[in-house]
């Protein structure tokens, strides 16, 4: 029997698109994918009400929750922890009666300004960014979601002119097609230090 | 007076015939026009002997066309495109001109007389052009645009060749018209200012004819049209335009200047002016009708007898012509790089001649330059070049641009300009701060405002606006509604905002409608009448005020906004049922009461929504930064939750 594809909610945050060079074609290209839904939370909620009823059906309705955002002082943007603090309900997300995101994957497509280098104990940022990120893997632990490594392109500012922006999308692209048809190494993928290591041991053909 | 009657009967039928049939048929209301004259005069023999007259009456719909494209121009716009009016303009003209003086000259004419027919040529047809651009929309196209700038700069050499003409009068021709000026009685005497003055003087009252116009335009319209709106009379407005193009062509015709180009300068004068859209929509219908009016006299000046007797030579000549421009500007698009259809739009849309050929051909005659038997023949040219003109656009549309589409497909989507042009009608306390917002995003508004004060006091402030009604169909189609992306409606009158969403939707379905509502029912028939965005024009400053009530009345700020917010919510969730049940109150009571159960059920769910749950019981209906029960949850430390 053939899996039925899998369903991918990606919830993309960027308060200023209007300077983004990697997110917004990222989001773009995120958007055109089959069976994803893809989801601007500023546009949707420009005035920060985001409708908590609304967002909690996406997610039921969705196998694979993805937040995709740039790297705002080691943590998301701020409507991003907003819909955490509201969408992420007891009874709903966690407690007695909270189990609606029990058995779905999460993950964050992150773009960050420093370099990978930057990104460890002796470099400036003295944390990897996934130990940065630590927040979110204990709330996916806490739902009972499966954490994925997240998908980063690092030195994101000079990204577009060094002509690496391409080549990302793609791997992201890659990244969604394995996820909706189940072909990723979950396993591996839970180890990794970033989803974007190496793809074609990650993807099973 | 009866005979007067009739013959402006048959031509105004003529024209109520043929016009729409063309237009049905798409080959444009000009060739109509043409038709309905060929039938109407060679043809069927109806008219005839008065079309001469006629004509110089209906060369006046030239002279209001040009004041409208001198509207359309402010003096900024003319100065950045001197360079494609000098260059794209001036080779056009200098190259056709001196390609058919060539070819005339080899088949033995006289110099002058090649001169005169290269200058006649080079022309081409303003008014079949705009008016095709226009029903086509093909103005804005970079081939629309380079033509303009052609043909703007054909009507302005039109001055110059009027001056040189009466230069290259031949002396036998003088000579002829003498002998049978001394027979005839001088009553062709024109009326002149300037006849018998030496050339100094002369020079003189050109001058101060022209500076008449530009010091009257600049300082003196003003005063009086505000002084005439004023008064709130729309038919002494009209009055007043037609006065002052009237005024401007007779005071150029008294000091031997062409009116077309007087009345074209008042144009460029005025464009800056706040009445400038009014001006506009009030002369357009004047100008329409006898720029038709024109056409309909070329087709039936048509003599078919010379015709008959010359066909051969006249259809050569014709397509002589045509082939000629036609070669000469798809050279110049090339040199000034106009790229792909555009390049046979500019190419094909000017090689005619034009309306202003009629006039040098009278008056090269008058001035002895080109015998009248060689005018009749030259004429018959400029007239069926001009008829072909629609078979031209025909072959552009139907051959020419489905070639490119194919391969402009191919390409990357060209960036879409997202700024299209906002007209904001009413520019009162409600209309302006929409303007300002939109105006300091960098995004282009036209502003209209039937109070001229209002109007003037935003000019003072530089914010560009315009005298007029709104609620007129024609002054917003020359405010540019055709084109335009949006139309905010901020005008005070609640029902004449519901009829101009009303017109606007039926006869412009793609314009984005936002409208301001004076109350709640206004609101609903904006929204019944189409509008896509309506907000009642107290709602929101009310509900900031209430905000700001709670806050003082001791409700933190945070909370007064949220509460705010729900309020606005809650409205917004309720107004498609509010809405469905106000269209059925008919008037029975049944319904009226239907819509106050719907009203009052919404005043209960606001209470009901803006009531705080959060430490009487853990709710579903109260959300938002809501920490677990105090008790009954194991799963988290009593410190997280604190």
């Amino acid at each position: 029997m053939v899996d039925a594809a899998k369903k991918i909610l990606v919830l993309y945050a960027h308060p200023s698109q209007e300077r983004s060079e990697i997110n917004k074609p990222l989001f773009r290209a995120t958007q055109q994918q089959e069976h994803v839904t893809a989801v601007d939370l500023y546009a949707e909620y420009p005035t920060f009400r985001i409708n908590i009823d609304k967002e909690q059906q996406r997610l039921r309705d969705h196998d694979v929750i993805v937040f995709m955002f740039p790297l705002y002082w080691y943590s998301t943007p701020a409507i991003l922890k907003e819909w955490q603090d509201l969408v992420l309900e007891y009874n709903f997300a966690y407690g007695a009666n909270g189990n609606a995101l029990e058995g779905k994957t999460f993950l964050c497509a992150i773009s960050a300004g420093g370099s990978e280098t930057a990104y460890q104990a002796d470099g400036y940022n003295h944390f990897t960014l996934r130990e940065l990120l630590h927040p979110l893997e204990q709330t996916a632990s806490l739902t009972g979601m499966t954490y994925l490594a997240p998908f980063a392109l690092f030195c994101a500012r000079s990204a577009f002119d060094e002509n690496r922006v391409h080549s990302h999308i793609e791997d992201w692209l890659r990244i969604l097609s394995a996820l909706s048809n189940n072909t990723l190494d979950i396993a591996l993928g839970k180890s990794l230090e970033k989803l974007n290591e190496n793809l074609n041991i990650l993807i099973r053909d | 007076m009866t005979a007067y009657f009739i013959q402006a009967f048959i031509y105004l039928a003529a024209a109520v015939i043929a016009v729409p049939l063309a237009k049905r048929l798409g080959l444009g209301s000009v060739l109509g026009y043409l038709i309905a004259g060929v039938v109407i005069g060679p043809i069927a023999g109806l008219v005839g002997n008065e079309t001469s007259t006629l004509q110089h009456f209906a060369e006046f719909g030239v002279v209001m066309m040009l004041f409208l494209v001198g509207l359309e121009l402010e003096p900024r716009m003319l100065w950045n495109m001197r360079h494609k009016l000098i260059g794209l303009g001036g080779l056009q003209v200098g190259l056709s001109t001196l390609v058919v003086m060539g070819i005339a000259f080899a088949f033995g004419f006289n110099w002058s007389i090649a001169l005169t027919i290269g200058m006649i040529f080079s022309l081409s047809s303003t008014a079949i052009v705009l008016q095709t651009f226009n029903e086509k929309n093909l103005t804005k196209t970079e081939g629309g645009k380079n033509a303009f700038s052609v043909l703007l700069f054909q009507d302005i050499a039109v001055i110059p060749m009027l001056a040189l003409i009466p230069l290259l009068a031949l002396p036998e021709l003088i000579e002829k018209a003498q002998s049978a000026a001394a027979t005839a009685a001088e009553h062709h005497e024109q009326m002149s200012l300037v006849a018998g003055l030496p050339g100094w003087a002369y020079g003189i009252v050109v001058l101060s004819a022209i500076a008449i116009v530009v010091v009257g335009g600049n300082y003196l319209s003003r005063p009086l049209f505000r002084y005439v709106a004023s008064s709130n009379l729309r038919e002494i407005f009209t009055a007043t335009a037609l006065m002052l193009v009237i005024g401007i062509a007779a005071l150029m015709s008294l000091v031997g200047l062409s009116p077309a180009l007087g009345t074209f300068l008042a144009g460029v004068v005025l464009a800056n002016s706040e009445f400038r859209h009014e001006l506009e929509s009030v002369i357009e219908p004047f100008k329409g009708l006898l720029l038709g009016l024109f056409f309909i006299t070329v087709g039936a000046g048509i003599d078919f007898d010379v015709l008959a007797s010359n066909i051969g030579p006249v259809m050569a000549m014709t397509l002589g012509v045509i082939l000629i421009k036609a070669t000469v500007l798809l050279l110049l698009a090339m040199i000034f790089k106009i790229k792909n259809s555009d390049r046979w739009l500019f190419a094909l849309s000017l090689a005619q001649a034009g309306e202003f050929g009629f006039v040098l051909l009278s008056y090269t005659v008058q001035n002895h330059v080109i015998p009248v038997d060689l005018a009749q023949i030259l004429s018959l040219v400029v007239a069926i070049s001009m008829f072909l003109t629609p078979g031209l656009f025909i072959l552009f549309d139907k051959v020419i641009l489905p070639r490119y589409e194919q391969t402009e497909n191919m390409r990357e989507p060209d960036v879409i300009d997202e700024k299209g042009t906002v007209i904001i009608a009413g520019v009162g306390r409600f209309g302006q701060i929409v303007n300002r917002l939109l105006v300091t995003n960098g995004f282009k508004t036209v502003v209209l405002d039937h109070e001229a004060q209002q109007v003037e006091n935003l000019r003072k402030i530089n914010t560009k606006s315009f005298y007029g009604d709104a609620t007129q169909p024609d002054l917003l189609h020359t405010a540019g509604i055709a084109e335009a992306k949006m139309l905010v409606i901020a005008i005070d009158n609640p029902d004449r905002a519901v009829e101009l969403t009303e017109y606007i939707k039926h006869t412009y379905p793609n314009v984005i409608i936002l409208a301001r509502a004076f109350d709640r029912s206004n609101l609903y028939r904006l929204r019944k009448a189409g509008a896509d965005f309506m907000v009642s024009e107290t709602f929101h400053s009310a509900l900031q005020l209430g905000k700001h009530a709670l806050t003082h009345l001791g409700v933190h700020p945070f909370k007064a906004e949220q509460q705010r917010a729900i309020f606005f919510e809650t409205e917004m969730a309720h107004k498609d049922t509010l809405y469905e049940s106000w269209k059925q109150v008919t008037g029975d009571d049944k319904h009226l009461v239907h819509y106050r159960d719907m009203f009052i059920q919404l005043e209960e769910t606001l209470s009901a929504a803006m009531k705080d749950e959060r430490y009487r019981s853990f709710s579903r209906m109260e959300r938002g930064w809501t920490p677990p029960p105090k008790e009954n949850d194991t799963a988290f430390s009593k410190s997280e939750t604190d």
